[in-house]
């Protein structure tokens, strides 16, 4: 599954970052950074509600397939650049992390090494 | 008694989010141009540029200029925590119980920033290569406790802020916290938020810079001490004995 097909089928907008043809390994939550870097696979796709430009040094770092920033949060400006420039998919959503991860566990992302089933897009 | 103008949280070329610019004998001409009395060094995770501020400090300006070692730590819950101590023994010591307490994890420069350690003229010395952008495994209680026993004092940092900040990451200032104040970063998102208003009701507020460039020092906030020490500044934020803290502009 691509990050595509996510952003597709949860409605989600694309706000900066062209890799959406990225796959996608698994998923992971939190809204802490130190946990993220602990915790989060290469390939995963991040929901949080954190809008701050070390999301996107994060992400780049564990080489994560996309950020989802939740609760209608706006990007900073430096978020969104940083995003433009390492070309990692920033993705936002009105909905509250609970409800967005539910739905990506609809689609068949499960943990951060689970992943069931594909998309047809 | 004294009247200090003070800016208590400037980062150096240390903390990977700073300017290059930020470099002791350009941090201490700033300082003196704002008529700063007292400036506070507080890198994040680390105070290995502490000594050459104080060093620069007192062949610029004398004894005009106080620097106050310090260092920014973040907290397992990504609480940035201010912390000043009077010495640079002290802030060692601090700063080996927060190194213990950081990921065994490298810097990437291209992705966080570069963290230089300078001498005082700004002179490249080393590169810290462990990654300070981060969380220890303190939790905010135990960095007070450390910090406390250590003869220094704590202040939640920017709490007006969304992320970093006590109230953000626990919801709001645990009132049995030995803190010695809080810190603001804006009067204006102070004067817009009924929240931060309430916090700062109970505890004595101090604005300052957080400087990652020098057009980012300020003098916003005065003290009333007797000298420039930690002990002071606590009694200062309490408000204490004659001595007082006054935001400036904030009425």
């Amino acid at each position: 599954m691509h990050v595509r097909q996510v952003i597709k089928q949860l409605g989600l907008n694309l706000t900066a970052g062209s890799k959406i043809d990225v796959e996608i390994t698994g998923g992971y939550a939190s809204d802490l950074l130190s946990c993220v870097m602990a915790g989060a696979k290469a390939g995963n796709i991040w929901v949080t509600l954190q809008a701050h430009p070390n999301i996107v040094a994060v992400a780049s770092l564990i080489e994560l397939s996309a950020v989802i920033v939740t609760e209608g949060v706006s990007p900073d400006p430096e978020t969104i650049s940083r995003a433009q420039e390492t070309g990692i998919p920033l993705l936002t959503t009105e909905q509250d992390t609970f409800s967005t991860v539910a739905a990506l566990t609809q689609l068949g992302i499960g943990g951060t090494e689970a992943i069931t089933g594909s998309l047809d897009s | 008694m004294q009247s200090l103008l003070v800016d208590l949280h400037i980062h150096t070329v240390l903390s990977a989010c700073a300017e290059i610019e930020m470099i002791p004998p350009l941090i201490v001409q700033r300082a003196l141009a704002l008529h700063l009395d007292v400036i506070a060094i507080t890198d994040h995770n680390s105070a290995d540029n502490v000594g050459a501020v104080i060093e620069a400090a007192h062949a610029i300006a004398g004894s005009a200029l106080t620097v106050l070692p310090g260092i920014e730590v973040t907290t397992r819950e990504e609480v940035h925590m201010l912390c000043f101590l009077d010495t640079c023994a002290q802030v060692f010591e601090l700063q080996a119980i927060v190194h213990a307490a950081l990921p065994q994890r490298k810097n990437k420069a291209e992705l966080f920033g570069d963290q230089y350690v300078v001498d005082a003229t700004g002179k490249y010395i080393r590169t810290e290569e462990r990654l300070l952008a981060t969380a220890t495994s303190l939790s905010v209680e135990q960095v007070v406790t450390h910090v406390n026993a250590l003869g220094g004092i704590c202040l939640p940092a920017h709490i007006d802020r969304p992320s970093y900040s006590i109230v953000a990451s626990l919801g709001f200032v645990p009132p049995q916290l030995d803190i010695a104040g809080v810190e603001i970063s804006s009067l204006t998102t102070l004067k817009k938020s009924v929240k931060w208003s309430a916090v700062c009701e109970h505890w004595g507020v101090i604005l300052n810079g957080d400087a990652h460039r020098l057009s980012e020092m300020g003098a916003r906030t005065r003290i009333r001490v007797v000298k420039p020490t930690v002990a002071e500044i606590r009694l200062a934020l309490e408000g204490k004995h004659g001595r007082g803290v006054e935001v400036l502009g904030l009425a």
